[in-house]
């Protein structure tokens, strides 16, 4: 019925075509969510920044983490290159810069595991020491479960790969994964400037 | 799209679910992954939840009716309060509007289902299990965790008042969880609706020539895309506090108690608008279509709109004026809040430039429309009065915000919800809902919302402070307070004839047939109900009114746009 109103088409293009990949909205979707999210785990942590009634302060226990720091956002790029590989068609070059992202990943997360553990072992550091504590394990922790959810999918990735699922057809739907991936990356610019740089 | 012209292979097999047993048929329901199923679901939902927290204002207004009454305890009317409140805003608004926007998108859009099929069923089962668990709270809150029963603290929920030293019991909990999870899942369908909207537009609907309501659902889409996670983070950190022992809102620790009212109004302010923002947009249709012209100010409408939706994420502190801060922040949200008046103050004179020399019709839906250009622009007012940072000092916490933000809520929103119900359900069930009890729920609603609401402004004035479950004899409250319980019970009586109108016309309604408003959006072009697969071949448009140039061959919209 409605198709009668058929007439000609402005141009050549189909009209599908002109429409955005839903994969690709969808994540900008989740990610403008998230975004949001994390800001106000960065405010609660920008307002509480010297407002601890006791210590440990920041300077006194923090480190800053240059060597996880390097891996991760190191690893934004060689999905990029992973991506590209896809595009082009070589299975094995993607499958290898994609298991270098997955490993420095999996490096940042070790790194703050390690971390972790030393504030809460030897500086005494934990959620309910004091604002400091509260702030500093819920944005960090925030991101390293993001971190997380990022590594698992990748891992999926990896191993339909090496199972042999995975060819130049689904290069949007890793590319959307990569997307998310370059959010974590830049959530860390953001947390990283926030607890090492300004709240120290 | 794909996905798309697999299913037009299919499209036979579908009609063969009518023959399941009943079992079979529920079964269907649960396993649906069917926008229109889904919206539907998610409107009887809210209904249900209407009529509950609905029961519960009533008992409100009764125990209210006279001084001292003593009908139900502090705590009991604490709680009503709480669930009411929290019921009303994520129970029946949201459900009832993303219901709504689901069903009618994508058949706006000539498409044959949302974007993310899977994931909006998920988001509809993440909001029913929500809402069970808000009201399992009766009866899980007492009994395994020991004290505390349903929420008593509030929907806004103020720490430090909710922190684990004076909200014993899991009562908070509960309110926290149940919220997180309808968000989650209202979150998911507004990721829905902007993939939809950007990526299965049919043939030539360009952003352009789509109907206003699927331009204003995208807005509110972004809405809560940006305003819904603080409330969730804010939960998050109150779960901290409260399981973990973490300090974000525990003073004792030097935690603060307005960064919560920050957070939640962050979250509560914009709120206000992606519920009304849906009203806007069941006006946009109805009173065109009611009206017989098109929408006056088409562009003007949807700019409107974003404006609304930018500045709003703006004002949220003006619910904070008596928190007490600086000068500059007061002035600031002051005049942000004023500044939404403008957008808004648009829409009004385009719907009634639209009217203006329109051959009006007043059936239902355009007479809940009209109740509602007029209430909402008294509510737009008084809100403008309580931007006022130094009237608001006086006036905050009294009656007369309550007044103030029912006449949003129920005065706009509320009508225009059942405009909306009276305008789609001939589409949604193939049947109508029967006129003359329509028309004696628009009026007996009209007249009691106006009883209880229009009074309440006056009790406020007079100094009846907001959440208390009584007051004293002798202060000239008590009148205006018995009108108004009156009203209540008016408003629920047209409730009444409104549940009775859905139930009798559901099984002995007039059939309606594919277009019983003469409408022109695509919707109406499929039939009554539409099938699973929405268009048998899907529409191509060119004009924002396709059915019109349907109709009218000879005098079609394409040609002057």
């Amino acid at each position: 019925m409605a198709a009668a109103s058929t007439t000609m088409r402005a141009s050549s293009t189909p009209w599908s075509e002109t429409l955005p990949y839903r994969g690709r909205v969808g994540i900008l979707a989740l990610i403008l969510t998230e975004s949001s999210f994390f800001l106000i785990f960065v405010v609660a942590y920008i307002f509480y920044i010297g407002k601890s009634l006791s210590g440990p302060s920041p300077r006194e226990v923090l480190s800053v983490p240059i060597v996880n720091t390097i891996c991760l956002l190191s690893s934004s790029i060689t999905i990029v290159i992973a991506i590209r590989s896809l595009r082009a068609g070589s299975i094995r070059n993607f499958s290898a810069w994609w298991f270098v992202t997955f490993v420095l990943g999996a490096e940042f997360l070790i790194g703050t595991a390690i971390e972790w553990h030393r504030l809460i072992y030897h500086e005494g550091l934990t959620l309910r020491t004091n604002l400091f504590g509260t702030t500093y394990y819920s944005l960090v922790g925030l991101h390293a479960l993001h971190v997380t959810i990022g590594l698992v999918l990748i891992l999926l990735v990896l191993i339909l790969t090496v199972l042999g699922y995975m060819s130049e057809r689904h290069v949007e739907r890793a590319d959307v994964l990569s997307w998310y991936w370059h959010f974590v990356d830049s959530v860390w610019v953001v947390v990283f400037l926030t607890v090492y740089v300004i709240g120290r | 799209m794909a996905g798309t012209i697999d299913r037009e292979m299919g499209l036979d097999a579908v009609d063969d679910l009518e023959q399941l047993p009943i079992l079979g048929r529920l079964h269907e329901w649960v396993i649906t992954v069917d926008h229109k199923r889904l919206g539907l679901m998610y409107i009887t939902g809210g209904l249900f939840f209407f009529l509950v927290a609905g029961l519960q204002a009533a008992t409100i207004r009764l125990q209210l009716a006279v001084p001292n009454s003593g009908i139900v305890p502090p705590q009991v009317f604490n709680r009503l309060l709480t669930m009411h409140g929290t019921a009303m805003v994520f129970l029946v608004g949201m459900p009832i509007l993303t219901g709504l926007f689901n069903y009618l998108v994508p058949l706006m859009i000539g498409a044959r289902d949302l974007a993310f099929p899977r994931l909006n069923a998920f988001g509809f089962w993440l909001w029913f299990f929500g809402a069970l668990l808000l009201y399992f709270s009766y009866i899980g809150g007492d009994g395994l965790y020991g004290a505390g029963s349903a929420p008593d603290v509030g929907w806004f929920a103020y720490a430090p008042l909710t922190e684990l030293p004076f909200s014993r019991g899991n009562s908070t909990d509960y309110w926290i969880l149940s919220i997180l999870l309808t968000t989650v899942g209202s979150t998911a369908t507004a990721a829905n609706i902007v993939s939809s909207v950007f990526c299965m537009r049919c043939e030539g609907m360009t952003l352009t020539k789509m109907p206003v309501l699927v331009w204003l659902a995208t807005v509110v889409s972004f809405m809560i895309l940006v305003a819904l996670p603080p409330l969730s983070a804010a939960q998050v950190m109150l779960l901290l506090d409260r399981f973990l022992g973490a300090h974000f809102f525990d003073t004792q620790a030097g935690g603060s108690a307005v960064l919560w009212q920050h957070f939640f109004w962050i979250f509560g302010h914009p709120e206000v608008y992606i519920l009304v923002i849906p009203a806007f947009a069941f006006a946009s249709e109805i009173i065109p279509v009611f009206s017989r012209k098109v929408i006056f100010g088409y562009s003007v409408m949807v700019a409107a709109s974003c404006a609304i939706g930018f500045i709003s994420m703006s004002v949220w502190a003006h619910h904070m004026f008596s928190v007490g801060m600086t000068p500059a922040g007061n002035s600031f949200f002051a005049a942000s809040s004023m500044l939404v008046g403008v957008p808004t103050g648009i829409k009004i004179f385009n719907w009634l430039g639209t009217m203006w020399r329109g051959k009006l019709r007043f059936k239902v839906p355009m007479l809940f429309s009209i109740a509602f250009l007029f209430q909402f622009l008294v509510a737009g007012l008084t809100g403008i009065m309580l931007a006022v940072a130094p009237f608001d000092w006086q006036l905050t916490d009294t009656y007369f915000v309550v007044a103030h933000f029912h006449y949003v809520l129920v005065g706009a929103i509320v009508f225009m919800i059942f405009a909306a119900i009276y305008y789609w359900f001939p589409k949604a069930t193939g049947r109508m809902l029967s006129e003359r009890l329509g028309r004696w729920h628009f009026w007996l609603f009209v007249i009691g919302f106006h009883l209880t609401f229009d009074t309440e402004h006056f009790a406020g004035m007079q100094g009846m402070p907001r959440r208390i479950y009584t007051y004293q004899p002798g202060r000239g409250l008590e009148t205006l307070n018995f009108v108004a319980s009156i009203g209540a019970l008016v408003q629920g009586i047209a409730v009444l004839i409104f549940v009775i109108n859905v139930v009798r016309s559901l099984r002995s309604g007039e059939p309606a047939g594919d277009d019983p408003w003469d409408a022109w959006t695509l919707e109406w072009s499929t039939t009554s109900p539409p099938p699973e697969y929405n268009f048998a071949t899907l529409p191509v448009v060119r004009s924002r009114r396709p059915l019109w140039d349907l109709k009218h061959p000879d005098d079609p919209d394409w040609r002057y746009e």
